[in-house]
């Protein structure tokens, strides 16, 4: 890669654990940088996308849905209606005119079609600016239609991908107390910031019933309607993807007094904390002793295999680049678990306190980023010599260009990587991808001319 | 100004969203004011096309970009170079090198645009390029308004710059479908024929031969076979063409875009002794799931996205289009030209065989077909 300079607008958003100071982060987009990261609608919708007996319905013209399609693999194990993204297509004529009605139309059209137990209406930037008055629309067909129709305020224009997860809390937030929380027990949960993809969400459900805590409501992986209205209920909030959750969090903490813990199920370390704590803050000591029997059976059975895993992973080096950093911390001990060391490691939504950890968790010589675009990755990946890029979807084509190893540990993927058998298909995906054959003949690691003059 | 500091091309292609329509920014005036402030460095350019998503369909906006390049960037200088100009339309980058290598077989010069290949199908060579050395040059662009006639490969997706190019430097026009099967090959291989004062050489005559002798083989497996085919609205008309070639009945016919020209042009199509067909624009996929459940097909011919009706109805799909989402090949094996054809037809009868296999009784298992 030919030297590639940082934009000066963004040299505080890179440093090294040896520099003095923070990363600047929490920044608009530069323009003209090309950022990884996403707008508003989006990060609504991927937060409520997993509420899979709700109607989605994307206020907009047809691309933002078409965009948005089906793209999580936020797994339900029953309704399939949130896979569909349904739009109001808005044409010119509904630019200069206004989109209500039609909106109100599509809604009353797709309600008596599908039956959902509510409806989501997502602002796009259109809606925004043309100025329908969606919260009304909304409003008014609550009334009429007798189910609870939202408006997700995320106009793409109004912030960042963040403030799509805070409009996507406020939207949930209108559910929140209205349904009956006499049934839940005093060992109860709810787990935020989960979103079931490639079925986590059932494994972790699994832990908590084997150790007798009770899941009131996931939000919002293979999520319900009805467990969302009941989840002020719960006794404790697990906060898993803080990013996105942290708000609702806060909320329900300030109306209900729940209190709630951010943990995470990535990595062993990490899963196991996250089940002795949640198990601690009960206080009962027979949930904390099946508590110490579920992580001691499930570590049984899975640590042969990773230490297999582990002596023929040791000494390789990775890069990561999520949206939270929350997940970057869990990476980075995940591929110790593995051996493998993180040389270059960044987020899109991270905040001053995830930086600070993050430095401190980190390794001599370690490489940190916030907002960073395709040039400055290819750039450190080629400098720091890496085995492997955990990303996203954005990221796999740098990899393989660059002919690199990647696993995708975004939205996308498709094994389940959290909790314990998630750290063993975690390693597996990451030995098949690092122990390739493919990358020996790629021009990174071959060295030589494959045809002899 | 940071586009130009960090990634340095040499024209930038401004993109309109409904944002920016909506509030009214006025790109040229940008651009200019730009280039007086000196934010646009000497020697680069920057051209723009408005793609708001509510105005038409992903076609619209393809189009819109490729007319933008003839109003921005073509010019005629008063001499006529060789190249003659062939507008692809909406396509894969095989499809693209494919056009190439047939139009080299002919020794016929041309400027393909745009042209994907060797820019959406890089080889592996360890660089992450933002560059790569495919792709139509400017120089290319410029030299448009020079040539002596453009083959425009599509109503939707290549006819729109031919026109702009026509009314700007006088450049005519032959306005084609996409070279997709036997015929709309035939057509565009001796468009390019005239165009360049060229003789078509034995190779191809080979090509075609080949091709029509498949056909007669495994004709037999096709005729009165119903199908529906959907998707973009060129690919749909080219393909509709070819299953009528082979003696398929296609009964829906779909496409998500915009344009009575689609109808038009595949009952144009459809006018024979066939059964009518059930011809739609700006049609949807749920439309055609139910009118499949009522009255079913043989064979899907479409893009990634009738996967789930192809699943429901447990009816093959075969995937044609750009981009397939969920398979491998389309960047690699082009669609278009008599190869392209080939590999239709081995795709065809594979799906209807395969299932066949799967499906039948015992007694009708058979080792050869």
């Amino acid at each position: 890669m030919p030297n590639i300079t940082i934009l000066e607008e963004r040299q505080a958003q890179v440093l090294r654990k040896e520099d003095p100071g923070q990363v600047a982060c929490g920044k608009r987009s530069v323009a003209g940088s090309v950022s990884q990261r996403a707008c508003v609608f989006c990060g609504s919708r991927v937060v409520l996308y997993p509420i899979a007996d709700a109607l989605h319905v994307v206020h907009g013209p047809i691309g933002c849905a078409a965009y948005t399609w089906d793209i999580r693999g936020a797994q339900s194990s029953g309704p399939q209606l949130h896979r569909n993204s349904f739009s109001t297509d808005l044409q010119e004529k509904d630019v200069i005119f206004g989109g209500e009605k039609k909106l109100a139309a599509a809604l009353r059209e797709l309600i008596a079609a599908t039956r959902p137990k509510a409806a989501f209406v997502y602002s796009t930037c259109i809606a925004g600016i043309i100025g329908d008055d969606v919260p009304a629309v909304c409003k008014s067909l609550t009334a009429e239609l007798g189910l609870p129709v939202i408006s997700v305020e995320s106009p793409g224009f109004s912030g960042t991908k963040k403030d799509g997860y805070r409009a996507a809390c406020d939207a949930i937030y209108q559910l929140v107390g209205t349904g009956d929380t006499s049934q839940i027990g005093p060992h109860s949960i709810n787990l935020l910031g989960e979103f079931n993809i490639a079925g986590e969400t059932w494994l972790m459900k699994d832990y908590f019933r084997r150790i007798g805590i009770e899941v009131v409501s996931c939000i919002t992986g293979d999520g319900r309607v009805e467990e969302i209205r009941r989840c002020h209920g719960a006794r404790l909030n697990l906060v898993q993807c803080s990013g996105s959750m942290m708000h609702l969090a806060q909320r329900l903490e300030k109306d209900y007094g729940i209190p709630f813990r951010r943990v995470s199920f990535f990595g062993i370390e990490d899963t196991a904390a996250a089940i002795y704590d949640t198990a601690a803050i009960f206080g009962n000591a027979d949930i904390e002793r099946r508590a110490r029997d579920l992580v001691g059976q499930e570590l049984a059975r899975i640590q042969p295999e990773l230490r297999r895993y582990r002596k023929i992973l040791k000494g390789k080096k990775a890069a990561i680049y999520v949206g939270g950093a929350f997940k970057a911390f869990s990476l980075v001990r995940a591929l110790r678990t593995l051996g493998m060391r993180t040389v270059l490691v960044g987020s899109q939504t991270g905040n001053p306190q995830d930086y600070a950890q993050l430095k401190e968790l980190c390794d001599p010589g370690t490489v940190i980023v916030d907002d960073s675009n395709p040039l400055e990755l290819a750039k450190f990946c080629l400098e720091l010599d890496v085995d492997l890029f955990i990303g996203g979807v954005k990221e796999r084509p740098i990899a393989y260009k660059l002919g690199i190893g990647f696993c995708d540990h975004n939205h996308e993927r498709k094994e389940a990587l959290a909790g314990f058998e998630g750290m063993l298909n975690f390693a597996k995906e990451v030995h098949a991808s690092v122990m390739s054959p493919i990358w020996k003949f790629t021009p990174r690691r071959s060295k030589q001319l494959h045809f002899q003059a | 100004m940071n586009i130009f500091s960090i990634y340095n091309p040499d024209i930038v292609a401004v993109h309109t969203t409904c944002l920016s329509e909506v509030i009214g920014d006025d790109i040229p005036t940008i651009i200019k004011k730009s280039r007086d402030e000196g934010k646009i460095p000497e020697g680069k350019v920057v051209i723009h096309a408005n793609t708001p998503s509510f105005v038409g369909s992903n076609v619209t906006g393809f189009a819109n970009m490729c007319t933008a390049f003839v109003t921005y960037l073509a010019e005629k200088s008063g001499g006529t170079t060789t190249p003659t100009n062939v507008f692809p339309g909406w396509l894969d980058p095989s499809d693209m090198r494919e056009i190439k290598r047939l139009a080299a077989e002919l020794r016929a010069p041309i400027t393909l645009c745009p042209d994907t290949s060797d820019v959406l199908d890089l080889p592996q060579t360890g660089i992450y390029e933002m560059y790569p050395k495919g792709g139509t040059t400017l120089a290319q662009l410029k030299g448009l308004g020079d040539s002596p006639r453009t083959i425009a490969l599509g109503k939707f997706t290549a006819h729109p710059a031919a026109e702009a190019l026509e009314k700007k430097c006088g450049v005519p026009f032959d306005a084609l479908d996409a070279p997709i099967g036997l015929t709309n090959t035939d057509l565009f291989i001796d468009a390019l024929r005239q165009a360049a004062g060229v003789e078509v050489p034995a190779s191809i005559e080979a090509e075609r031969g080949r091709l029509l002798d498949a056909m007669s083989d495994i004709g037999q497996y096709f005729h009165n076979v119903p199908v529906a085919i959907f998707g973009d609205p060129d690919t749909v008309i080219a393909v509709t063409r070819f299953a009528l070639e082979l003696g398929m009945v296609p009964k829906y016919v779909f496409t998500g875009a915009t344009g009575k020209a689609f109808e038009n042009r595949v009952n144009e199509l459809l006018d024979g002794p066939i059964p009518p067909a059930i011809v739609k624009a700006q049609a949807d996929l749920l439309e055609l799931h139910e009118r499949i459940k009522a009255d079913p097909v043989k064979l899907i011919i479409g893009n990634t996205h009738g996967k789930h009706i192809a699943r429901a109805e447990d009816i093959p799909l075969v995937r044609v289009g750009f981009p397939i989402l969920d398979r491998i090949g389309h960047r690699l094996f082009p669609t278009v030209g008599y190869r392209g054809a080939m590999r239709l037809l081995e795709k065809f009868s594979d799906a209807m065989l395969d299932y066949r296999d799967r499906t039948c009784s015992e007694e009708w298992f058979e080792l050869v077909q």
